[in-house]
């Protein structure tokens, strides 16, 4: 009985072992800077508010830790897409004036390697922006930085909360180069093929309601030959006012 | 009597197959498993494959957005004054195959710029793929409206195509019944392969 009570003991902190190695793997590193924050291109910033309950409107399944909002929207408690969020919000471009409208699609990715340090959603915007166009960007991001950073710590808290700095991209592809694949749809954007890459900058979270203080940031690299003058002239400002 | 040193043994074997077995778990089950339909898909008459979506109205509205609603959907929804986006509509749908099961979820975004109106869907199926249209703003003959695929993720990258949509109203009489649905049908032609010399 003693030999038997010993070896389940050792499965568990087998088990804790390998749970505490997967989330402390210091081989899992972040991919660092990404290719557009370094470019020489214009590009279009727009920011929005990681927080659901700033949205227009944000919903799921109903039972994550982030809850719809309002609260009466209807829900995706359906089995296809109960994995699935959708957001509408309000995108504010590098000087926090309102540029347009977003509308995100965010799925949880059957291709999630959690050995591999990778926690995916397959994800969609839809950007509306007056006066110059629609877009939509493809892309499939890795959670796993911020998990590891901020959510499984705030579980470590005694207070269940966690509050820091935490900065970083979620985009992780298709582009070769980690980036989101952009297309124009209509206006002035009408037809460009782009590349993007999205980053939350989160401040504080907390284990039961969520994010509290989480800000969202989409990149977004212009072709420089398809830009119009007076195009030019406000992605050079959004470039200059995103690297201060 | 058990000798420690052999109980000390099978706990550390314990700690080792604790660490295979969590890792063989990892690695042999899906952290997510998507539930997949099957899709409907027909062979269309010149060309290219058929599918159709639907949107039964109201009970698939997840959301109507557009400045000065009298009553919001969802209800306590705040639209943004800006008047910036003073001529945008929004709306948030579940979305149906032909069977009737909800498979995903898509935005109709109706704007008007300038002289420009610009009708765009974006149709989100978790188990496949996205897809992005732009519609024709004038609407054919039969109510049709036409539009092109600009963009697709995963399934839908591949491929280009067209869909249209149509407003059809109920006519069952049915107390359950949708007042109607948004028909959308979607056609996709494959990319032509490079030419080899």
């Amino acid at each position: 009985m003693k030999y038997v009570i010993a070896l389940l003991l050792g499965l568990l902190v087998g088990v804790v072992v390998f749970a505490a190695g997967m989330i402390y793997n210091p081989f899992i590193v972040d991919r660092g800077l990404s290719p557009l924050s370094v470019t020489d291109a214009k590009v279009i910033t727009l920011n929005y508010s990681g927080v659901p309950a700033d949205a227009i409107v944000f919903t799921n399944d109903g039972e994550s830790r982030q809850r719809p909002h309002p609260d009466k929207v209807l829900q995706l408690w359906e089995a296809p897409i109960r994995q699935t969020s959708a957001m509408a919000t309000v995108m504010r471009d590098a000087r926090s004036q309102t540029a347009g409208l977003g509308i995100k699609f965010s799925s949880r990715s059957e291709r999630t390697r959690l050995l591999h340090g990778e926690a995916l959603t397959d994800s969609v915007w839809y950007i509306y922006l007056p006066g110059r166009g629609s877009l939509f960007i493809e892309q499939s991001e890795n959670y796993w930085p911020f998990l590891r950073e901020v959510v499984f710590p705030a579980y470590r808290s005694s207070a269940n909360k966690w509050k820091g700095m935490w900065l970083g991209d979620t985009t992780a592809g298709p582009g070769a180069l980690g980036t989101a694949a952009v297309t124009g749809g209509s206006g002035s954007l009408r037809g460009l093929k782009m590349n993007g890459v999205e980053s939350l900058s989160a401040r504080a979270y907390s284990v039961d309601e969520g994010p509290i203080s989480v800000e969202g940031r989409l990149l977004i690299e212009m072709p420089e030959a398809e830009l119009a003058d007076d195009d030019l002239e406000a992605a050079e400002l959004d470039a200059r006012a995103s690297r201060e | 009597m058990p000798d420690g040193n052999d109980l000390f043994k099978t706990f550390i074997t314990g700690i080792v197959l604790g660490v295979a077995a969590a890792a063989g778990a990892l690695y042999a089950f899906p952290a997510v498993d998507q539930i997949r339909e099957a899709s409907i898909v027909s062979v269309a008459a010149n060309g290219g494959n058929t599918e159709s979506f639907h949107v039964n109205v109201p009970m698939d509205r997840v959301m109507v957005g557009a400045p000065g609603q009298k009553q919001p959907l969802p209800v306590g929804m705040e639209w943004p004054a800006d008047e910036l986006l003073s001529d945008v509509r929004v709306e948030l749908f579940k979305v149906r195959n032909a069977r009737d099961t909800v498979i995903g979820v898509a935005s109709r975004t109706a704007a008007r710029d300038g002289d420009v109106q610009i009708i765009d869907w974006v149709l989100h199926l978790p188990a496949r793929g996205s897809v992005f249209v732009n519609m024709q703003p004038q609407a054919t003959a039969g109510g049709y409206r036409k539009g092109e695929l600009r963009a697709g993720s995963r399934e839908f990258a591949p491929l280009h195509g067209h869909m249209t949509e149509r407003w059809v109203p109920d006519t069952s009489g049915d107390e359950d019944a949708p007042a109607g649905r948004i028909e959308l049908l979607a056609t996709y032609v494959g990319k032509p392969e490079p030419e080899t010399l």
